[in-house]
């Protein structure tokens, strides 16, 4: 029985749709303090005082902590990764005499219940010095940090071929400037973290919702100078990551301190407006782009200038700008490109990688510029694509620019874009949809059709570890290094390891998200957890058996080749009673003598470091209809065709892909961070950000194509953001297409309901 | 400090409370109904639907005294005494309507609620009905379905549960 491939059910659900979850809201231990932290109020200030004293007083307290009561712990964390070309900064526990976004935490205060906290919270004395804050892209705006004068985090340029001499070249050049909001990952549960400090073990317990728990021992570790094996940490049940829970926030480590520091458990849960504040967001950037292409409209040269806003800190260094410079091709031949970018700290929140990671800004770019060439050259956009796609023969493809992590360039290792973008636009009927939304038009309906394409790096390495471990009573736990926020990783990881086990995904447990279950991990994080942790699992699982095959021909004193397996039971195929099961096997292998010819323990870990990232691809159809008189935007259809090679589960694949839609849709239409000139946050709640509801969604239809990726054991890609990439570019299209000549073109995301109204004809211009 | 008295899935339980102690937090942290999910805090998302005499409410936006002498029906309640899922959690599992859960009690107990008064749902009335409680995973199709599927079979099955 073959369990890769099947729409199997999910292991999980039972206990989610119970109520019988444990996320870390849900853990609460005996004697637990909970915390409430101060933030500063200001987007940029002088800490000049913080005084605990009245906050102290407040019955039900037990303490109040600033910067300088952490000591040595009191240190910048560590950015990862590194770059030669980046000047980082990152943030410590508390902020260290300077605030550098509204939101960042200066102090905290430890109380018997949440309430209390609170309460106390009001009565920390901070004495604020304000100073003037960057909230501008521009030069000449106020330091953010002393030693970097100008602002600029980092400067960047790829190139392949000469831009500047194919642009002089290129019979046609068209410029185009074009921008992008930021967002959030907004996941449905918050940031949240219990610390215990055993002093009888000396062992940290660290409870965390979190996508990263392996990084954060890392961290902690590193600030409170304790040894991994002193330091466990668990992501629980975690309601959704997107990138919101990917870097290591001065909670993971400031909450563990406490317990250490007061002896006692401590719960932190934040709210929805920390959240709001102090939750990391991304997208925001302004690319200038210039393109030269012939009549036909074959694109001859590419350059995009862009500036990135990376906030107060660069916890994740230059990994968002580096992805939409990198990726800026998309699954086009473009001979010459050039692709920079300057990334400017500013007074607001840390930008860090959310659900796409730079690449949603990446496909905007090239789709606009795609659109832009069709309708400069009197082409229809699918044609204009088609003619600019890599081949299936090309594979596997060099961009020519240099992938983010700098470990060579960016090599489209497998897809056949052409079949994928056919394939969509046959889903969707695009030649009569076309038909239908220009008769509509004609009616002085706004109705439009769009479309886009996208390549979407997956896989990243370094590695993911996989261990699958039977024990006495013949319980098979698999644990991986991979996270799951909702990914389905217990039921896709059994399938997977089910398969090399020869058994069911019934007889398997999949521990994720536990640093004591297993001892190096990375996480989940840009569509690696399938591609990455899964080839982890088959890897160990495949290496257990054959383990067990070894020990159960010594224990039944027969040659490997005459065993046969049924399930848990391997028996010598000439006298089925003669047989032994995997519990047994555990058993042997727990007192493991030399003679046996097998290590002791019946386990196995592996550990899957690919070669190169893995490129899924893709293309959505949309069609829209806008209301001219509320601007409302409504998606009446969306047909998406989809390949991220081997499918473990198309369920929870098509889950993925919906998922990534629906956040697509909103980061296009509804979602904006939006502050003020003094960087004050104007959008701090679920009124003022608009997340995407079921009547904002539209049902999709979707369409697999399955080319194996060559670079892992499985043949997968990943899928996890995908389905956010193209959204904004797709709807930007159908919304020019709706608009057609009457109207103004979309060169801005996300659009909101005054941006598009502001590119609405009149409404007395209404009828044709 | 106020006594409370409320019928919690059909049990009686009673606490001590502050006048401003939450319905969601009297019954995760008193009653240990973790089931019930704080998504946002000011009523926008849904996470802590319960239903109040019946009715889906928000138990971030409710006093636990509020609720004195109500009856309260959680997540914890819906699947039968056996163990066995209601028709509505069969159906979200079997059309894969939740990823991470943090939505999914909110979204169960306010479809259980409109459920047993709309036999025959159409996909926009469930659409409708849902676009208070927000979903960050699934993109809601899937959701929606299982709302559809759930209806489906709470009719073949006769009354609604």
């Amino acid at each position: 029985m073959k369990f890769v491939g099947d729409r199997y059910l999910r292991k999980e659900d039972p206990r989610l749709l119970t109520g019988r979850g444990q996320y870390v809201g849900d853990i609460g231990l005996p004697g637990m303090l909970h915390a409430a932290l101060v933030r500063s109020p200001h987007a940029h200030a002088r800490i000049v005082r913080v005084d605990g004293a009245r906050a102290r007083e407040h019955p039900g307290v037990v303490d109040v902590v600033s910067f300088l009561d952490l000591g040595s712990a009191g240190r910048p964390f560590p950015i990862v990764p590194p770059h030669p070309d980046l000047r980082g900064h990152n943030f410590s526990m508390l902020a260290d005499g300077r605030a550098r976004f509204v939101g960042e935490v200066v102090a905290v205060v430890v109380a018997d219940s949440r309430y209390t906290a609170e309460d106390a919270r009001e009565l920390v004395d901070v004495e604020y010095e304000p100073l003037p804050s960057a909230q501008t892209l521009a030069p000449g705006a106020p330091a953010v940090h002393d030693d970097v004068p100008d602002n600029l985090a980092g400067r960047v340029t790829l190139a392949r071929g000469d831009v500047e001499a194919a642009l002089r070249a290129a019979p046609r050049v068209v410029q185009i400037k074009l921008g992008i909001g930021r967002g959030g990952g907004q996941p449905m549960e918050t940031r949240g973290l219990v610390a215990d400090w055993n002093a009888a073990l000396g062992q940290l317990t660290v409870w965390a919702s979190s996508q990263v728990p392996h990084q954060i021992r890392q961290f902690i570790g590193d600030l409170l100078d304790l040894p991994p094996h002193q330091v466990r940490v668990v992501a629980p049940d975690v309601g959704g990551g997107f990138g919101a829970k990917l870097i290591v926030y001065p909670e993971d480590v400031l909450i563990p301190f406490l317990a250490r520091r007061l002896a006692r458990p401590v719960r932190w849960l934040e709210d929805r407006l920390e959240h709001m504040l102090a939750a990391t967001q991304e997208r925001e950037q302004e690319h200038d782009v210039t393109v030269g292409f012939d009549p036909t409209g074959r694109i001859l040269a590419l350059r995009d200038r862009f500036v990135h806003d990376t906030g107060a800190y660069t916890p994740r260094g230059l990994v968002v700008p580096l992805l939409t410079a990198s990726m800026l091709t998309g699954p086009y031949r473009i001979p010459a490109v050039l692709s920079s970018f300057e990334s400017r700290y500013t007074h607001r929140v840390p930008v860090t990688p959310y659900r796409g990671a730079g690449q949603p800004q990446a496909v905007f770019v090239i789709e606009r510029v795609l659109d832009l060439v069709a309708r400069e050259t009197g082409r229809e956009r699918a044609e204009v694509r088609l003619a600019n796609l890599v081949q299936p023969g090309d594979m596997p493809w060099d961009v020519g620019l240099p992938n983010y992590r700098a470990s060579g360039n960016v090599i489209l290792d497998s897809g056949d874009f052409p079949s994928v973008l056919r394939r969509a636009l046959e889903s969707a009927g695009y030649d009569a949809l076309r038909a239908e939304a220009a008769a509509a038009r004609a009616q002085g309906r706004l109705v439009g059709v769009g479309l886009a394409c996208y390549v979407e790096l997956t896989g990243v390495g370094p590695f993911e570890a996989g261990r699958v471990r039977v024990d006495a009573r013949g319980r098979i736990a698999v644990f991986t290094g991979a996270t799951t926020q909702g990914q389905s990783l217990e039921t896709t990881f059994a399938q997977v390891a089910a398969d090399e086990l020869g058994l069911t995904p019934d007889d398997v447990s999949v521990i994720a998200g536990d640093t004591g279950g297993i001892e190096h991990g990375i996480g989940s994080f840009a569509s690696r957890a399938a591609v990455v942790g899964g080839s982890a699992v088959a890897l160990a699982a495949r290496e257990l058996r054959a383990k067990a095959l070894v020990l159960a021909a010594r224990v039944l004193g027969v040659a490997e080749t005459e065993l046969q397996q049924t399930g848990a039971v391997f028996a010598d195929r000439r006298r089925l009673e003669r047989r032994v099961t995997f519990a047994e096997l555990a058993r042997a292998a727990a007192g493991a003598t030399a003679a046996l010819g097998v290590e002791p323990g019946l386990e196995s870990t592996r550990f899957f470091q690919p070669a190169d990232m893995t490129y899924s691809s893709g293309a959505h159809v949309a069609r829209v209809e806008i209301d001219p008189l509320s601007a409302r935007v409504t998606v009446t259809g969306y047909w998406i065709s989809h390949d991220s090679g081997r499918l473990i589960n198309p369920m929870v694949v098509e889950g993925q892909i919906q998922g990534g839609v629906a956040l697509g849709i909103g980061s296009a239409l509804l979602e904006e961070i939006v502050y003020d000139q003094d960087g004050q946050l104007l959008a701090g709640s679920y009124m003022d950000y608009l997340l995407p509801t079921a009547t904002d969604v539209p049902s999709m239809d979707i369409d697999h194509l399955e080319t194996l990726s060559p670079l892992n054991p499985l043949g997968i890609k990943g899928v996890g953001e995908s389905g956010a990439l193209p959204v904004p570019a797709v709807l930007a299209s159908a919304i020019d297409d709706a608009l057609g000549a009457r109207g103004g073109r979309v060169t801005r995301m996300p659009l909101g309901l005054a941006r598009l109204l502001a590119l609405l004809p009149p409404p007395d211009a209404g009828s044709p | 400090m106020h006594a409370v008295r409320l019928t919690v899935n059909g049990a009686e339980r009673q606490a001590r409370v502050m006048p401003r102690l939450l319905l969601a937090d009297l019954l995760r942290e008193e009653f240990g109904l973790t089931g019930t999910h704080l998504g946002c805090e000011h009523g926008a998302c849904g996470a802590c639907t319960v239903l109040v005499d019946g009715e889906p409410v928000r138990s971030c936006l409710l006093f636990a005294v509020q609720a004195n002498g109500c009856r309260v029906d959680t997540v914890e309640g819906l699947a039968g005494a056996d163990g066995a899922l209601h028709p509505l959690q069969e159906a979200f599992r079997a059309r894969h309507a939740l990823q991470c859960g943090f939505c999914t009690p909110g979204m169960l107990m306010t479809l259980t609620a409109y459920l047993r008064e709309h036999s025959s749902p159409t996909e926009s009335d469930i659409r409708e009905i849902l676009s208070g409680n927000l979903c960050r995973c699934t993109g809601y199709q899937n959701i929606v379905q299982a709302g559809l599927n759930a209806a489906a079979a709470l009719r073949a099955a006769g009354a609604p549960r």
